[in-house]
């Protein structure tokens, strides 16, 4: 049985449709990229695979672990291992760091009929987790993203990707905006994550950070549709190419 | 109807009988307001006005009761008033040349009570100050000399015992602090008579002198039948700095003034609020600053959670004379909605005539933000955990402001406690 099966998944925003049949099957260990223009529904999937409330589903299914996910909250999706870093992570000035993952931390714990960690505990598991994405304890005391830069957001996605250890990690244009070092501390971090039983979904625009997360499958989608799938080499070739030449492959498609 | 003289106390000074008479005065002639007065328009306290209120019984209670309102600190200096008088054996003041004393006892002996007390409100600053000004009897009396640094906060505690429903205090503190010295104070209104329906009418003048340091927390735990009008008058002088926190939880109708009076230049003054609203609670914080003089610096930011039908009530006021060049005046208003019930009337009122000043206002008011809610979803945390995860969120941006460790996680937990979530230390 695969991970993640979406059988001709459609989307929209209000009155606007954004997915139009997406069709995609992740087994655990793979790696798949999913690439596209802009404005071709790339953060819509990642978001509507996570349960986020402005969209839409309109047709089709998801089928995760044997289960219908679209069925679940966004909290079970991610109690029962789904994990989405956000593109724009959100701040929430008042609460640390701390408080933050310890709650994630424990809901999960929860969800897995375990007992709940207390703060000295915790720290204990934090330890291990912050050196995923080097960082040291100072973080910690931080309100959750406010005032972070870019590339410290990025970074704490992957640090509460750590603490959640999620099956399915979809990661959406966590490389936009980052430098050359807070990009090879993001994709070494997602690395160090990846587990046998773990599959990793990376939506991105541009192929540079396919250089460190090296996918098994690269998908690309127009339209709200998967044109063409391929290995890695394919985001070497769009990364040569561009997108219009996809682009008009998939018009084609269209009127076919 | 015996004579007004008759009733006052013939141990008082003759400078406090006066002062009482004009507050009896003051106050038969104003009456208590109306929603007609623009004051008061959004704040309804007609039931405080069909209510009659007698004298609160004397009570005591146990220092064991009072342990949960100490902040862990039983060491701190503490002045305990139940039901409005002051319980030696529940205060505990170390020797020092700090004065900090019931007003009852100080009033004779102490000539910067009589050079300060009602000189700097005016007794007709809400007719409710007039109500109280005419009732003095006890309350706290602060004076911190020149240049002392006190090691620990002192903290005035008003405590109303169980069977105190029906009757009315009247506090009247005064703290003033020397030029150059540096103090913390804490002032709590709390109850042990949950449920109980009582006025609690408080007025505390502050004078900071030339480069003190002041920090003033106001924490108001009245019981939610309470009714609580509270007015904390703030003099300033040159190079000062005081910062209030107000922290208001409690009473059927509570409604707090603090006017902060820039009277030099140079000073700066930061206030601090969080105000909580549930069922039918009515909260209201009326702030005024006055920048008479160049150079000074305000800084304001209030916040409320409002939640059932409450009612929240805030009013900003910023003036700034012709000559108060160089003013730097910051404030915020930003009140959270948990129910479609409840509400708010926010009114920023800035009245500016100095040219060369940066003055700023901003109020916002709204339910929480679903794509924060969604962020906390997709973390394992369920919807309604969520909710009050960032509805603690916050309402702790503010908290972090208060400057006391203590006392700020004793607000923590406060707050913690009313939204329903257990983050734990």
């Amino acid at each position: 049985m695969s991970m993640l099966e979406i059988r001709n998944l459609s989307a929209s925003a209000g009155e606007r449709e954004i997915l139009r049949g997406v069709n995609l099957t992740v087994n655990a260990g793979e790696v798949h990229a999913i690439m596209g223009p802009n404005g071709s529904g790339k953060s819509t999937l990642a978001q509507v695979l996570a349960g986020h409330p402005s969209y839409t589903v309109t047709g089709g299914e998801v089928i995760y672990e044997g289960e219908d996910l679209l069925d679940l909250e966004p909290d079970e999706r991610a109690q029962k291992g789904v994990f989405l870093a956000f593109q724009y992570p959100v701040e929430i000035p008042g609460v640390t760091n701390a408080y933050f993952l310890r709650a994630a931390y424990n809901e999960i714990r929860k969800a897995r009929g375990l007992e709940e960690a207390d703060p000295m505990d915790f720290l204990d598991v934090l330890e291990e987790k912050l050196k995923v994405v080097e960082w040291g304890p100072e973080i910690m005391s931080r309100f959750v993203n406010a005032g972070f830069s870019g590339g410290e957001k990025k970074r704490n996605e992957i640090l509460q990707m750590a603490v959640m250890e999620p099956k399915l990690a979809i990661l959406d244009e966590t490389d936009s905006g980052l430098d050359i070092d807070a990009l090879r501390i993001v994709a070494s971090g997602v690395n160090r994550l990846k587990r046998p039983d773990s599959a990793t979904i990376v939506v991105t625009h541009y192929q540079r950070l396919l250089n460190y997360i090296v996918p098994d499958f690269v998908h690309v989608l127009v339209g709200g549709r998967i044109v063409k799938s391929g290995g890695k080499e394919l985001a070497l070739e769009l990364e040569a190419r561009g997108y219009e030449w996809i682009e008009d492959l998939a018009g084609m498609g269209a009127t076919a | 109807m015996t004579a007004v003289a008759d009733r006052i106390d013939t141990t008082l000074p003759a400078w406090l009988v006066a002062l009482r008479l004009r507050g009896e005065q003051r106050f038969a002639e104003l009456g208590l307001p109306t929603s007609r007065d623009e004051e008061w328009r959004f704040t309804p306290i007609s039931p405080i006005a069909r209510a009659s209120f007698g004298a609160a019984p004397d009570a005591t209670v146990t220092l064991e009761a009072l342990a949960p309102f100490m902040f862990g600190h039983a060491e701190w200096p503490r002045l305990v008033f139940v039901n409005g008088r002051y319980n030696a054996e529940l205060s505990s003041v170390p020797e020092s040349d700090v004065r900090v004393e019931s007003l009852a006892h100080a009033r004779s002996a102490r000539p910067a009570l009589e050079k300060h007390l009602g000189r700097h409100v005016a007794v007709d600053a809400t007719p409710f100050v007039a109500w109280n000004t005419g009732q003095i009897t006890d309350g706290a009396f602060v004076h911190v000399p020149a240049r002392a640094d006190l090691a620990h906060p002192i903290h005035l505690l008003f405590v109303t015992a169980p069977g105190a429903g029906e009757s009315a205090v009247y506090p009247r503190n005064l703290v003033v602090v020397e030029r150059e010295a540096r103090a913390s104070i804490i002032e709590s209104y709390v109850t042990l008579a949950a449920g109980e329906r009582y006025l609690s009418n408080v007025v505390t003048e502050v004078v900071v002198a030339e480069n003190a340091w002041v920090e003033h927390t106001r924490i108001q735990r009245e019981s939610e039948q309470a009714f609580h009008m509270g007015l904390t008058h703030v003099s300033q002088e040159r190079d000062s700095h005081y910062r209030n926190f107000s922290f208001a939880m409690g009473g059927a109708i509570a409604r707090h003034d603090l006017r902060s009076h820039l009277n030099a230049a140079n000073v700066e003054s930061l206030l601090y609020g969080l105000y909580f609203g549930r069922d039918e609670q009515l909260v209201d914080n009326h702030t005024a600053i006055f920048h008479d003089h160049p150079n000074c610096r305000s800084w304001e930011v209030y916040k409320g959670i409002l939640d059932g039908h409450s009612h929240g009530v805030f009013n900003g006021k910023i003036f700034v004379t012709p000559e108060a060049q160089k003013t730097d005046a910051k404030q915020t208003n930003r009140t959270l909605l948990l129910s479609e019930t409840a509400k708010i009337d926010t009114k920023p009122q800035l009245e500016i005539f100095a040219d060369d000043v940066k003055c700023t206002h901003g109020a916002t008011v709204g339910a929480l933000n679903e794509n924060m809610l969604f962020y906390l979803q997709s973390r394992c945390i369920p919807h309604a955990a969520a909710r009050r995860f960032l509805t603690y969120a916050f309402a702790a941006e503010v908290v972090a402001e208060v400057a006391l460790e203590p006392v700020r996680a004793e607000l923590d937990r406060l707050v913690q406690e009313r939204v329903g979530v257990g983050l734990g230390g």
